[in-house]
């Protein structure tokens, strides 16, 4: 099917502010406080107030576990700023965690609101205390060994496979299978991260990473080790989207959202997707080049999820900007990726160096890239087309940015 | 019976009328997939409608307990109670149905020969239960002679 420009919507729209709260390992601060003050630091970086809040959009909405997987809800932000909302929406079951941006984006394209007021909260760190992520699997205590698995985690949790590490590990495991790829080549994405989280003053693990670090790390699950997985961590990150008429006198230059790519082709599973070697965000990448009529080779910068490392790869296999199955080469020696590079890549630190902030993390880095007001970690290069994905699995979503 | 020799702690699936056939065959030693009685599609995990032909005209029916082994992890980190580490999780593919597939474990296997689409068979970990027995369906290398671990 052959669109014509009218019927991309998304082009209606445009990130026009982002606000970030404190972030952390371990805050112990309220999430609805750390989610306000992404909010409203997002509102005054677009030059908004809050009476210009027409709608609220966020991913996950409230959830009780995982435990400090959503640090607020709608409802808990409308009421909190007593906003006065044409448009509002929260959800899980959408394409990842930009899928509430690209919602946002429909939103203010259809006139239900100008300015939509896009978060996500996580205090994952804190949730999780000092035990770490095994204290937050299902029925790993407090039950009396009464839990029992139900619905999809019927499927793995008997089989000792609780964590999403183990999930991916497996796809991972098969593109190492199928295309040769290496650790040695995967750990480009976790070393370009810590170099590029040293320069990002909100990084979590800031201190220098060599190759000999990252192999000599423990194993978690095969072939993911310990600096292939992201930190958990608390903070809130918010996302200003506004329609593009009212996006033009703000203070920041609007970037426009040229395209988006929310398809999911496959079975929304997790062992069940087809082709073990990819992801569905393959679908979601090969639908966005069809709203558009850049190509792959015009992308100047790439944000993309790094929950494991192989994720991001997964990406950039996804988006075109390399053929199936050469992520591993493509990355290899790390230069490409570099801040300085051909194509920077998670220029904040990632989730694996800057903290799991979970999908928003790499949308704030790339309208701060694209305003060039990354201070230290600024790319070099002027950026004007740029692109941001974010989930795994079976949640996947991709933006590409334009700066006019 | 095929039964593993150790049963390590596990977390049990809660039986329900879709599920029960499939975590109970092993009682019989058989793995049981519901299956569509119009089409013969193979469908996992249970549903009321059959993806290809959607007919409601549903069956349970067993498999030979081959498969492949379609992608593995060697699990080092102690998430919770359960095998003793490392442990290998694996999907595994029937070798009845393309995409027939399950999460699982790989057992009796060195961790240096496990590769990628080599021939597994299935074994069954019992698993004794007030609300009902559960048998887990593991896997192994197709080399070892059936029943050698029972």
């Amino acid at each position: 099917m052959t669109l014509d420009a009218n019927s991309i919507i998304e082009r209606r729209a445009a990130i026009t502010g982002v606000g970030q709260s404190d972030v952390g390992r371990r805050l112990g601060r309220d999430p609805l406080e750390l989610t306000l003050d992404a909010c409203l630091a997002a509102i005054d970086h677009a030059g908004l107030t809050v009476a210009d809040i027409d709608g609220l959009s966020t991913y996950p909405g409230p959830m009780a576990t995982p435990a400090g997987f959503s640090g607020a809800g709608a409802y808990d932000v409308i009421d909190a700023m007593r906003l006065r909302v044409g448009w509002y929406h929260s959800g899980l079951e959408t394409s990842g965690q930009l899928g509430s941006v690209v919602d946002a984006c429909l939103a203010v394209a259809s006139g239900l609101a100008n300015h939509v007021l896009c978060f996500r909260s996580v205090y994952e760190g804190t949730a999780q205390g000092q035990a770490g992520r095994s204290s937050v699997m299902p029925g790993s205590g407090g039950d009396g060994g009464g839990f029992k698995a139900s619905g999809f985690m019927q499927w793995n949790l008997p089989f000792s496979a609780p964590s999403a590490a183990i999930w991916i590990a497996m796809f991972a495991q098969r593109h190492f299978h199928e295309y040769g790829t290496t650790r040695e080549q995967m750990a480009q994405i976790a070393l370009n991260a810590r170099k590029n989280a040293a320069l990002n003053p909100k990084g979590i693990y800031r201190d220098p990473m060599t190759m000999d670090d990252y192999l000599a790390a423990r194993m978690i699950a095969t072939p993911f080790g310990l600096f292939d997985c992201d930190a958990p961590c608390d903070g809130a990150t918010a996302v200003i989207v506004s329609r593009i008429e009212r996006a033009q006198d703000l203070r920041n230059p609007p970037l426009r959202v040229e395209a988006v790519g929310t398809a999911l082709h496959g079975r929304p599973s997790w062992d069940q997707f087809e082709d073990l070697s990819a992801m569905p965000n393959r679908d979601a990448g090969k639908q966005l080049w069809t709203r558009t009529e850049f190509k792959p080779a015009d992308v100047q910068m790439l944000q993309a999820y790094d929950g494991f490392t192989w994720l991001t790869m997964s990406w950039i296999e996804a988006l075109g900007l390399c053929g199936v199955g050469e992520s591993g080469p493509f990355i290899e020696g790390g230069d490409r990726i570099a801040r300085d590079g051909e194509l920077p890549l998670n220029t904040h630190g990632g989730q694996l160096s800057a903290g799991r902030l979970h999908g928003y993390g790499f949308l704030h880095e790339a309208a701060m890239q694209m305003w060039r007001q990354a201070g230290e970690r600024q790319i070099p290069k002027e950026v004007q087309v740029g692109a941001v994905a974010a989930g795994g699995g079976n949640t996947c979503g991709c933006l590409l940015l334009v700066r006019d | 019976m095929s039964t593993s020799s150790v049963v390590p702690f596990r977390i049990l699936p809660r039986l329900t009328e879709q599920n029960r056939e499939f975590w109970q065959g092993g009682e019989r030693n058989e793995l049981r997939f519901w299956r569509c009685q119009d089409c013969a599609y193979y469908i996992h995990p249970p549903q009321p409608l059959c993806p290809m032909c959607f007919s409601k005209n549903m069956g349970v029916e067993a498999v030979c307990g081959d498969a492949t082994l379609t992608s593995f992890s060697i699990n080092y980190q102690p998430w919770m109670p359960g095998p003793e580490l490392p442990y290998v999780v694996a999907i595994v593919e029937m070798v009845e149905q393309p995409g027939l597939r399950l999460t699982t474990n790989l057992v009796n296997c060195p961790i240096d020969q496990i590769r990628c689409d080599m021939a597994v068979q299935v074994i069954f970990e019992h698993h004794e239960d007030a609300d009902g027995d559960i048998w887990l369906p593991l896997f192994e290398p197709r080399h070892l002679a059936k029943n050698e671990a029972s």
